[in-house]
């Protein structure tokens, strides 16, 4: 149901629809139609122009009514096109699931047999079997079904190996389930949307083909006659009767043109990464949509300042406050560390600030983002990449993916340099080798001419880190950056960033959701639920007394090495949908000593000095902390 | 590297067998018996004899495999008997013809079709998006020979801008000038599909890349916009655009059968189907091997671009 | 108490470079011999960093890939997968990735009809009666049974699939990293919820994880993996907290723990070894301090009584190498 009703969204598809099934209603009643006989000739009556009498769309070289034989074509091509789909979709799928399933020898002899079908060009082997087989409609449709049964079967076998590895087939066959069982309950249902996606986008391929086969006169043999055999027997008056060219030719494409659209409707309909939206390509910078006054800049000390700053992600008639206010500040030289669960918009809220948020579908709705005093939400596209890099680096969380697969590392941290100051190739290179050492990277002369897959998790997020540092920017905002590595990794690369931070005076944003990190390397620390900052201050204010019930029990609830064996103190339910915030506390229905107040307004964060809660009820009474 | 391309190059010897094999038991499949049926109307008792003896067709099929494969090998095709020409002759001087008109709409296609597919996904929602979209939608909905027929009627009827048909090189005239004049529509209706194809792919491939993080630690390095498009991104998409092009190569030659009955063109496809239509079987196989061979080679080539676009692939 | 887990000798290799003929390229040991013994009612913790064979090991213990060489008894009895009915009942598994460990087109009911049909041949109505049963044990409710996966938080996935592995009715699970896909507060729930039911029900768990604090927590022995040996095993309480391995000890003090200060507790080699090219003697000798001539030339095998190491040079409570502390003394 979910599937017709957006399959009819799609205005596009819809329309492929109607026209489709008018085509096929058309085919479908065409030995009920008061037509001529297609195949009765009438010399006298050769090459009558449409509209002619009795003849609607003419006649052809033989004076046979162009209308009779164009609905009785139609019928023979559909017919030939939707069942060469179905065996090819039926023996491929087949061929597929086996091999993708099994895998390992069987796969291996199977795989191997297609490739040697898919050495052809397809219509050397459709040709070949027509020239055994001699000419002939049936024959036509065994040769376009057989030639496509490799398609499909390097489709869904590739689709197969992925499911037949998915953990939910390894829980299926711990409940006892044999083969069969699993691929007839566990794959299948789940390859059943590509072969119907795989049909769909190839129908209209094998109507044209044979079609094709017909026009070379290899298909259907006069006086039957489908679409395409009636273009080639149209071919020879092409330029005295253009008519009878038009008529079949426009036929098929109208057919043709049909399903592709329909199967294009289809394919974005069933499959689910299309559905959600997500394949959409992000635009250089965040669209900024600033609704109601913008914040002054505060602090003047700050070099970065984050105020009332509000990111959204509009999906479809939903909208998610992924950021909803974010007040943050770090001065130079200061390590300043954004804490909280999954989901809580510490990635959107680092993203905002070089407008980096994909877009569609973020919007930066409101606030300001001060850089040296300067707000840089709505700045010019050009200027915000300017300082891209140069004054304001990143560092990100997986560094296999944050790195150019196919560059070098070398070329991408000369890339780095070399977009912000004109400097020689060699210079460059020069200075990204010192870069290299300056992050310990051992051998840095020869590991410059790495790819990224040749060197190991922590050697990469190194390289992350030395371009962060290529032009010596002001602020590097580092989001779990130690996350993707091992605790011995992660131990190195954090040393290395707070020796880095003492040597250049750097101000680093950092963020993360392990207290362990934050303490060891932040001096302050602001700690966000559900897209708003609910504590701030330094860190061992934070850590030792935090105010805010959610912190201090998220403290507890994460074991700490040293603790020995127990009980953990669990905070019940879920962090909130951010789509879908209630008035006041977002901790409320979380917390112990929520009351009526705390779901009504707005609750601001408030304290003394450095510190700073958003809770009515605080845990304990702040002190002014000192850095 | 170079070991790499010799590694495939062995590596294409069993899938040159396998391609013998599979054009030999298609052929084994014809009805009756198989002399009869090579030589059609050209069966006298001489002919008969004859065939029986260069292709041993009273042995059992392995062994006929064998003397089949042996005589290719040595470059001996058979002879046609509707032509009353050496098999290999006919084929070589077909394909050249076909080279011409398919690799010109190969290089039509790669080109207009990664463009578009860029920019497509570049602008994706923008009114360029919506007209290739659009363009791309009718390219591979329409027949390539109906498409053939039209140019013709506009441009060669109507308009009178290029010839129909009558080439002069295939035989033996002609200068550049009169080749590229004959070469303009055929090319150009060969490239339409293959370029919607190359240019849908190119979109979507593009579209994904685009979302990679790494784009986004391009533009977070400050890159410039036109340098992430068309350097990062299209660098990366390409190693999924390459293999299609391989694929699209054997459409474009599949195509071309169309095309040159369309437009005259003295090619391998239209020896091809006149082979069928003649039921000179020897024509057909010998046509058959030689391009699937060429095509082979051609993927090989393939493979080596890719390998040299994408170090993770060992070499 | 008995021994309800035996592995003797248990190796994993993975042939790399397949051809369709002949031999492979190279082999890769992600489990070198490997001997444990899990105790009914025990939680045995195992921790290592990615790649050192975790997830291998614990899918050898349920049957998913089959071992290259040794044993594994299951209450006494050589492991027998032959027959996945019986099989199923005596251990089960419970999935690092909680969503993708559900089939997104099967309801929840379907998923959990599975084991009971297939294992226990229950009848409609007494697999309802036993779903609903363990539904209440793990604090979901029943609506959700005619929901599809991709409705259910990461939390919520994860209590159907230790659901699932429950309605096997089997007394051991492998948890392979069962909450490090979760978030941090709702990784205390999943884990108060696994004792619990340990509790109640008399279950042995294999618990692997890659976060000490989390293994501590929650195990009452701990063994370290390293480059697919099991290096060191003992105690919970005393594994971090004395650690005799020096790799044992390096992870311990690589944990980022509230007020202790920042250390790069590495100075020398930080990769590991190359499968491919494993190194002779101790694979740990490249990163490890206290390495000496011996440990090029020797493995260095588990010993020890209650907490064993496999070192050639093992730590003693202060920390030094034993061998050190005794020459002194
Ligand atoms: N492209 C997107 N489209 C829609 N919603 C998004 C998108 N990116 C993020 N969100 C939403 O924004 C909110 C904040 O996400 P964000 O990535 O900032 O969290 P996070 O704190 O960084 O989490 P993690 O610890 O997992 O990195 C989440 O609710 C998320 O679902
Ligand atoms: S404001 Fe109220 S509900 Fe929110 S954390 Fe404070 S006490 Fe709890
Ligand atoms: S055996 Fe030697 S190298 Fe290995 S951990 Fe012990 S001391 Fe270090
Ligand atoms: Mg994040």
């Amino acid at each position: 149901m979910q599937f017709l009703t957006l399959l009819m969204r799609n205005r596009l598809a819809a329309a492929g629809g109607i026209v489709l099934s008018l085509v096929v209603l058309l085919a479908l009643v065409t030995p009920l139609l008061p037509l001529a006989n297609p195949d009765v000739t009438d010399t006298a009556n050769r090459f009558l122009m449409p509209g002619a009498q009795g003849h609607l769309l003419g006649t052809d070289h033989l004076g046979r009514d162009l209308l009779a034989r164009l609905l009785h074509g139609t019928r023979l091509s559909l017919a030939v096109g939707f069942a060469a789909a179905f065996f090819a979709a039926f023996f491929g799928a087949a061929i597929g699931i086996i091999a993708g399933y099994f895998g390992g020898r069987t796969d291996n002899l199977i795989m191997r047999g297609v490739d040697m079908l898919m050495a052809f060009p397809y219509i050397l082997l459709a040709l070949a079997i027509v020239a055994a087989l001699g000419p002939g409609l049936t024959n036509a449709l065994i040769a376009v079904a057989a030639v496509n049964i490799p398609f499909f079967a390097r489709n869904i076998r590739g689709v197969t190996v992925g499911l037949a590895h998915k953990e939910f087939v390894d829980a299926a066959r711990l409940a006892g389930l044999g083969h069969t069982r699993i691929i007839l309950t566990e794959i299948l249902p789940n390859v059943i949307p590509v072969i119907v996606i795989a049909m769909s986008t190839t129908i209209g391929w094998m109507i044209l083909e044979t079609a094709g086969l017909s026009f070379l006169g290899l298909g259907s043999q006069p006086p039957q006659a489908d679409l395409g055999s009636m273009l080639g027997e149209a071919r020879g008056a092409l330029i005295t009767n253009p008519h009878t060219s038009i008529v079949p030719g426009a036929m098929i494409l109208v057919i043709v043109m049909g399903i592709n659209l329909l199967g294009d409707g289809v394919r974005d309909a069933l499959d689910p990464r299309l559905r959600s939206g997500a394949l959409t390509r992000p635009m250089p910078a965040t669209r900024v949509e600033r609704k109601g006054t913008i914040p002054d800049q505060g602090d003047g000390e700050a070099v970065l300042s984050l105020r009332q700053l509000q990111t959204q992600f509009h999906v479809k008639n939903r909208i998610y406050k992924a950021v909803g206010g974010v007040d943050l500040k770090v001065a130079p030289g200061e390590c300043l560390g954004v804490i909280g669960e999954s989901g809580s918009g510490k990635s959107v809220t680092a993203l905002s600030v070089m407008g980096l948020v994909a877009s569609p579908p973020g919007v930066i709705t409101g606030g300001a983002v001060y850089f040296q005093g300067e707000d840089l939400v709505g700045a010019p596209y050009e200027h915000l990449r300017s300082l891209r890099g140069d004054k304001v680096a990143y560092i990100f969380q997986d560094p296999l993916a944050t790195l150019h697969p196919l560059y070098k590392v070398g070329d991408q941290l000369i890339e780095a340099i070399r977009v912000h100051h004109p400097v020689g190739r060699s210079e460059a290179r020069a200075r990204a080798v010192a870069l290299l050492k300056q992050v310990r990277i051992p051998n840095a002369e020869s590991r410059i001419d790495s790819y990224p897959h040749e060197m190991s998790g922590g050697m990469r997020q190194r390289v992350g880190i030395a371009m962060a540092l290529a032009n010596d920017p002001e602020v590097i905002i580092a989001d779990e950056p130690t996350t993707a590595l091992d605790v011995t990794v992660q131990a190195q690369i954090l040393s290395l960033l707070d020796e880095l931070r003492r040597e250049r005076g750097l101000a680093i944003v950092f963020i993360t959701h392990d207290f362990g990190v934050v303490a060891q390397l932040c001096d302050r620390v602001a700690v966000m639920y559900a897209g708003r900052i609910v504590e701030t201050g330094p860190t061992e204010a934070v850590l030792n007394a935090p105010a805010h019930p959610y912190t201090s029990r998220l403290i507890a609830c994460v074991p700490e090495l040293g603790g020995g064996r127990r009980r953990l103190e669990a905070i019940p339910g879920l962090p909130p949908a951010v789509d879908r915030l209630e008035p006041g506390c977002a901790f409320a229905p979380r917390c112990l000593k929520a009351s009526a107040a705390c779901r009504e307004g707005d609750i601001a964060l408030e304290g003394p000095g450095m510190r700073a809660v958003r809770c009515i009820h605080p845990e304990a009474e702040l002190e002014e902390g000192v850095a | 590297m170079t070991g790499y391309i010799l590694k495939r190059l062995l590596s294409a010897v069993p899938v040159l067998l396998g391609i013998t094999v599979i054009v030999f038991l298609i052929m084994a499949l014809i009805p009756g018996d198989p002399a009869l049926a090579i030589l059609g109307a050209y069966a006298t008792p001489e002919n008969v004899a004859k065939i029986n003896r260069d292709l041993g067709l009273d042995a059992p099929l392995v062994a006929r495999y064998f003397i089949w494969l042996g005589n290719m090998l040595t470059g001996d095709f058979g002879t046609s008997f509707s032509l009353n020409r050496p098999v290999i002759d006919e084929v070589l001087d077909r394909f050249s013809a076909t080279l011409l008109l398919a690799g010109t709409s190969f290089l039509l296609c790669t080109l207009l079709g990664i463009a578009a597919g860029v920019i497509s996904a570049a602008k994706q929602y923008g009114w360029a998006d919506k007209g290739i979209t659009f363009a791309v939608l009718l390219g591979i909905s329409i027949p390539s020979f109906f498409l053939g027929m039209m140019m013709i009627l506009i441009f060669a009827v109507e308009l009178r801008w290029f010839p129909v048909s009558g080439m002069k090189m295939a035989y033996g005239g002609g200068g550049f000038a009169d080749v590229a004049n004959h070469l303009v529509m055929p090319a150009f209706a060969l490239a339409v599909v293959a370029t919607g194809v190359v240019a849908r792919l190119s979109r979507s491939a593009m579209l994904e890349v685009l979302r990679q993080d790494f784009i986004r630690t391009a533009r977070a390095k400050g890159v410039r916009e036109g340098r992430v498009v068309w350097g990062h991104a299209l660098r990366a998409a390409m190693v999924g655009i390459i293999p299609v092009l391989g694929i699209q190569a054997g459409f474009v030659l599949s195509g071309a059968v169309y095309i040159e009955m369309v437009f005259q063109w003295p090619g391998v496809g239209r020896m091809l189907v006149d082979a069928i239509l003649k039921r000179d079987i020897l024509l057909v196989q010998g046509g058959v091997v030689f391009v699937a061979a060429c095509y082979v080679l051609f993927n090989i080539a393939v493979d080596v671009a890719q390998s040299l676009l994408d170090p993770r692939i060992k070499t | 108490m008995s021994t309800v887990l035996k592995l003797d000798g248990l190796t994993k290799s993975f042939p790399v470079g397949k051809r369709l003929l002949g031999k492979p390229r190279g082999v890769v040991h992600a489990v070198q011999p490997v001997d444990l013994e899990v105790q009914q009612g025990e939680t045995l913790g195992i921790v290592g960093e990615s790649g050192c064979g975790k997830s291998t090991l614990a899918r050898m213990l349920v049957g998913l890939l089959p071992p290259t060489g040794g044993s594994i008894e299951i209450n006494g009895a050589p492991l027998d997968n032959a027959d996945p009915a019986e099989f199923g009942k005596k251990i089960q598994y419970v999935f690092q990735d909680p969503i993708s460990s559900l089939n997104p087109r099967k309801t929840i009911r379907q998923v959990m009809e599975a084991p009971l049909k297939r294992l226990h041949g229950m009848t409609r109505a007494a697999r309802d009666k036993r779903i609903a049963e363990i539904f209440a044990s793990v604090n979901l409710r029943e609506e959700f049974l005619e929901r599809y996966p991709h409705e259910f938080s990461g939390g919520q996935a994860q209590r159907i699939g230790i659901a699932r592995a429950l309605a096997a009715e089997a007394r051991i699970l492998i948890l392979d990293e069962p909450v490090s896909a979760l978030d941090v507060s709702v990784q205390a729930q999943v884990l108060n919820l696994l004792a619990d039911l340990k509790a109640e029900l008399g279950l042995t768990y294999l618990f692997i994880s890659h976060d000490l604090a989390v293994v501590e927590a929650v195990s009452d022995r701990v063994a370290v993996l390293y480059f697919g040996s099991v290096v060191e095993v003992g105690r919970a309480e005393d594994i971090f907290r004395a650690p005799r391995h020096p790799y044992t000890k390096l992870l311990a003090n690589s944990a980022p723990v509230v007020g202790r200060a920042l250390t790069a507790p590495e100075g020398r080699e930080t990769e590991l070894p190359d499968p491919l090219n494993p190194p002779s003697g101790c694979a740990f000798r490249a990163r490890c301090p206290h390495a000496t001539e011996l440990c090029a030339r020797e493995v260095p095998q588990l010993s020890g009584e209650d907490h064993r190491a496999a070192c050639h040079h093992p730590l003693d409570q202060s920390g030094a190498i034993e061998t050190e502390v005794s020459s002194q003394g």
